[in-house]
């Protein structure tokens, strides 16, 4: 009762939270144009919206379509003459949009982030709560009933939302402008300006970290293991990722996300970045230290003792949406062997991709030539990774395919860190997930609810441990498993049962 | 080249076939009637309650058979000519007894491997629309449609399979009555604490078990579907007539050897275990008769799994053990004998796990529910009352014979161990630590159990901990 209860308000929220994208008018002034072109650009965006200025829209999709337009046209001008400073990116159009808006969600921001955040909020946790009064226990009751998470109309529904979300948020992000808006009170409070849209996706995505991490502590609540993961992902998004780089730039510091590694943190070598760095002192210097200390030593050593499970499911980002938001698509990834060929090929790809690409980023940093081995274009190298990799695979594909293939699509398939820590893993660690002896019944549960896909019950089934490049230790098919046939475990690397034996344990006849 | 047959595509017939082709390259052939393709049974419930579908109970991928040159054929076998080594298989409507119709193909030699099902006792209405047992896919699919749209249901029989039922139903809101004719659930197996512990669970669960009480009539309305059950009446309570639109039999299951039987077979004889002369002279009692080769009395025919009925089972053990693991075992055994190394069947410690409810169950070695004369036990309960260890020694040298777990996982391996070197109960104790499989960060409760059993002997055992943490990694 309560649960639907909790629902509707849910879906209610979410609902009012879609039609926030259309509440605004618009009305583009001289102003505007000022404060947002430079100077040798501005006569030109003059004359190109002279008609759209001190005109109302009442309409924001015809209002950001024909200012998207305009400046296309700009920048088509633009690149005809080469001249690329002049040109305008969507950051630019996403101010112009935002200082145009004006009407209700403009003067009722924070009222209106209440009936949105506010109350998905509470109808979320209105659904989540009432659970922890079942008696504590995997129930996967209903999973492949529900229409959501079986890649029925619901589930398809949800993956197109986010797809498209994700592409509006890296290609298009002033259609939805007036989402960033609504953040605005947070950023004031946090650190003093408005949002923008990284913000604004920040904070949602530490939101669903949340309030899902809630949900899944609530679901696998009789292990201890699972409790204390998720309060770890739940803590590394909110003060890690999320909090501690706004107050670091609040103190004008240069900010950094300090757990994120390179080469998930594919940028960390570009040039802007290392040229801030190398200019913000010792503080700066710190952070160059660190983040390449974090990938040469932190990575093997934590990987060697407790396997890539350290970073993947307890740390991560990625992981920690996967393991929070994603938990009710876990089921949905593919088991089959070609999978796990596709993602092998796949995730090292990416991985050399990375390794070449940052390679050429700092040849051109420290030969200032843009030509790697004199014919690999080196800044198209940068620019097709940051597209590719960056935003079509891990955000588009990454979140937005939760729905259809599982909430560790990324991950598997073209995490370039995970494939890193995937080889350590399989060659020296300590870590593996152990088998009980004789007592896998072959049900299925921890193959069906692995999230990588791994079929756990091919190995625990003859006897063998699981060492998996991609398993996440996430710990799941241990709680799943009715017999309690699965832990993971850290021991001596050559205690790992790598080839199964003859006969499983149970059986006494001479050999 | 050798042509074994295996008529069961189970999991006894399964792991023959797989390890024949790990050791020979001998033609083999898998029959079965009931699915296409080898599935968990043990996993039927999952499907149910909406945990997996049907093909994520299939342990082996569908290309996994051809590569491994395993030939499966969907049929139901009709008879079995053991003279002209020919099996004949049965048309759909075949109802025929006497028509070679079907088909047939000839073996080398022959594993049966038939399973088992369910029970029924003759009860008045037992074959009423809505009343079923659970054991088969097709038992699955018609629980699926009787119980689509039913309110009350009844679950006559406290067995693995009844609790499993139970949490079935109760999965899809339906209103769980479970009569089980034991004072308490399954009581016949368990010791008395770890039974009480189980009965209290299942009520805790929101399921309506009656003890003590005995199915004593179905009664089905006009259509012939069941509207209602009857109990008997005894001196623990006056019978009484349930409603119900469902009725799951969960009373046990018997060797499936329909296949063999003839109509009069003659008895044979008075010795133990007597048995009866089936289809061309096959030996059957409760199951197929073997050896402890697992060979029937007919030349190049064998039986394993749930079907099979041990002439002289191995020491400990009983002649019928129609469990999972078991079935496994005979199968990596038969596999040897027909790759011609002729080898005994031969489990090693016994073990079995189950989970009734979010109680989890781990067995080792033997602890039967009445303890015999010359056995001892020691029994801890944790204040939640769904957690405790029992562990079972000789009174005479201490030495450790069998454990009952709920709640805490244990290494098979070790406890495998400590049974067969016959550790002491002390020693054990001391260790039980390493014997410890639960998740990390888990309440351990080794010094709990240990205290307990220092103030009931007097003793000051000391436990030996388990690495710390640090010292683990280095
Ligand atoms: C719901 C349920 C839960 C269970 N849970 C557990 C558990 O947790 N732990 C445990 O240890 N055990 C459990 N068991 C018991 C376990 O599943 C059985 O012991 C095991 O499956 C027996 O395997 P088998 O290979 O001997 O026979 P089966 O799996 O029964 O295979 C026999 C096959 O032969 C086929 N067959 C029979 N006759 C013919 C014929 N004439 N022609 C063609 N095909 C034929 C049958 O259709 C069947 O497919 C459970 C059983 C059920 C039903
Ligand atoms: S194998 Fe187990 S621990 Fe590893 S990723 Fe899969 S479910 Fe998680
Ligand atoms: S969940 Fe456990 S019992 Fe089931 S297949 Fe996996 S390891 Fe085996």
């Amino acid at each position: 009762m309560l649960q639907k209860f909790g629902l509707i308000i849910f879906i209610a929220a979410l609902g009012l939270f879609i039609c926030t994208l259309g509440m605004n008018n618009y009305t583009l002034t001289s102003d505007i144009l000022e404060k947002n072109f430079k100077e040798d650009a501005l006569l030109d965006a003059k004359i190109e919206f002279a008609s759209m200025i001190d005109q109302s829209y009442s309409n924001s999709y015809t209002f950001i379509t024909e200012l998207s337009e305009g400046i296309k046209q700009l920048n088509k001008v633009y690149n005809a003459q080469q001249e690329w400073d002049k040109k305008i990116y969507e950051d630019t159009i996403l101010s112009i949009v935002k200082a145009s808006a004006n009407g209700y969600l403009v003067d009722n921001k924070g009222f209106m982030f209440l009936l949105t955040f506010g109350m998905a909020i509470f109808g979320a946790l209105l659904f989540i709560l009432p659970e922890a009064q079942k008696p504590a226990g995997i129930k996967n009751n209903g999973i492949y009933f529900n229409p959501a998470m079986t890649r029925k109309w619901l589930g398809i529904s949800i993956g197109t939302f986010l797809i498209s979300f994700y592409l509006a948020l890296y290609f298009k992000p002033q259609y939805i402008a007036n989402w960033t808006m609504l953040i605005d009170p947070v950023s004031k409070l946090i650190k003093g300006g408005e949002a923008s849209r990284w913000f604004m996706y920040g904070f949602l995505y530490t939101i669903s970290v949340l309030v899902m991490g809630i949900r899944y502590i609530i679901k696998y609540r009789h292990s201890k293991y699972q409790i204390i993961r998720t309060l770890s992902i739940m803590f590394f998004q909110t003060c890690i990722a999320f909090i501690l780089p706004e107050i670091m730039s609040n103190l004008n510091l240069p900010s950094a996300d300090l757990k994120n590694i390179w080469p998930l943190d594919y940028s960390f070598f570009f040039n802007y970045r290392l040229d801030k760095l190398l200019n913000s002192g010792a503080f700066g210097i710190f952070l160059l230290v660190w983040g390449i200390a974090l990938f040469v030593v932190g990575v093997p050593v934590m990987v060697y003792f407790f396997g890539k499970r350290w970073y993947c499911s307890w740390v991560c980002g990625c992981g920690g949406l996967a393991e929070t938001l994603g938990d009710p698509y876990r089921q949905l990834s593919d088991k089959s062997l070609k999978a796990w060929k596709i993602e092998r090929y796949l995730i090292h790809g990416v991985l050399a991709f990375a390794i070449i690409m940052t390679i050429g980023v700092l040849y051109t940093y420290f030969t200032g030539s843009y030509n790697l081995l004199g014919f690999i274009p080196t800044e198209s190298l940068k620019s097709s990774y940051g597209f590719m990799i960056g935003s079509i695979f891990s955000g588009v594909v990454g979140t937005g395919f939760y729905p259809l293939m599982g909430n560790r699509v990324w991950c598997r398939f073209g995490c370039p860190l995970a494939a890193y820590l995937g080889i350590i893993q399989r060659f020296k660690s300590k870590f593996r997930i152990t088998t009980n002896g004789g007592q896998c019944i072959s049900c299925g549960n921890c193959s069906t609810h692995c999230e990588m896909g791994i079929d756990v019950r091919a190995y625990a089934q003859k006897g063998q441990d699981i060492v998996r490049s991609s398993c996440v230790g996430c710990g799941v098919c241990s709680s799943v498993c009715p017999r309690g046939v699965l832990n993971l475990e850290n021991a001596e690397t050559g205690s790992r049962v790598m080839i199964a034996p003859d006969v499983l344990l149970g059986n006494l006849m001479e050999k | 080249m050798q042509h074994v047959v295996i008529i069961g595509n189970g999991i006894s017939g399964i792991t023959a076939a797989r390890h024949i082709r790990k050791q020979s390259d001998c033609k083999i052939t898998v029959i079965s009637g009931e699915t296409d393709h080898f599935f968990s049974r043990t996993a039927l419930m999952y499907i149910y309650m909406g945990h997996m579908k049907y093909e994520h109970t299939k342990p082996y991928e569908d290309s996994f058979w051809e590569k491994n040159r395993i030939e499966l054929k969907r049929a139901w076998v009709k008879t079995i000519d053991f003279e002209e080594k020919k099996l004949y298989f049965r048309l759909p409507n075949d109802d025929d007894k006497e028509a070679k119709i079907g088909g047939s193909i000839s073996y080398d030699k022959l594993i049966l491997a038939l399973g088992s099902t369910p029970n029924k006792f003759g009860w008045k209405g037992q074959n009423l629309a809505g009343v079923q047992g659970l054991y088969s896919y097709q038992d699955l699919e018609s629980l699926e449609e009787t119980t689509q749209r039913i309110k009350k249901a009844v679950i006559v029989g406290g067995g693995l399979i009844g609790v499993e039922l139970a949490e079935m139903l109760h999965s899809r809101g339906i209103e769980v009555t479970f009569l089980v004719r034991e004072s308490s659930f399954w009581n016949i197996i368990m010791p008395p604490e770890e039974s009480a512990i189980i009965s209290r669970h299942i009520k805790e669960n929101h399921i309506n078990l009656q003890l003590s009480s005995e199915l004593d009539e179905i009664i089905g309305d006009d259509n012939g579907q069941v509207k209602a059950i009857r109990t008997k009446s005894s001196e623990q309570r006056p019978g009484e007539e349930i409603e119900c639109q469902f009725v799951g039999l969960t009373v046990g299951v018997s060797p499936n050897i329909s296949l063999l039987k003839v109509p009069q077979g003659n008895m044979i004889g008075r010795e133990k275990p007597a048995f009866v002369l089936g289809v061309g002279g096959i030996k059957l009692n409760r199951g197929i008769l073997v050896n402890e080769y697992l060979e029937t009395n007919i030349p190049d025919v064998y039986a394993i799994g749930d079907c099979v009925e041990h002439e002289i089972p191995p020491k400990g053990r009983k002649n019928l053990e129609q469990i999972w693991y078991t079935g496994r075992i005979m199968g990596e055994t038969i596999a040897r004998t027909i790759t011609g190394k002729r080898t005994k069947y031969q489990p090693g410690i016994f073990f079995n796990s189950a989970k009734f409810f979010n109680i989890e169950y781990q067995t080792y070695g033997q602890v039967p529910a009445e303890l015999p004369a010359d056995i001892k036990t020691f029994y801890w309960e944790q204040s939640s009352g769904i957690i405790c260890v029992r562990i079972n020694y000789s009174a005479e040298n201490q030495s450790v014979t069998g454990m009952n777990t709920f709640g805490i996982r244990m290494r098979h391996e070790i406890w495998d161990e400590w049974i067969s070197s016959a550790k002491s109960i002390e020693y054990v104790l001391e260790n039980l630590s390493k014997a410890n499989f639960d998740p990390e960060f888990f309440r351990q409760y080794e010094a709990e159990i240990l205290e307990k059993y220092n103030t009931e002997t007097g003793s000051s055992l000391q436990l030996k901990s388990k690495k710390r943490f640090f010292s683990k990694i280095f």
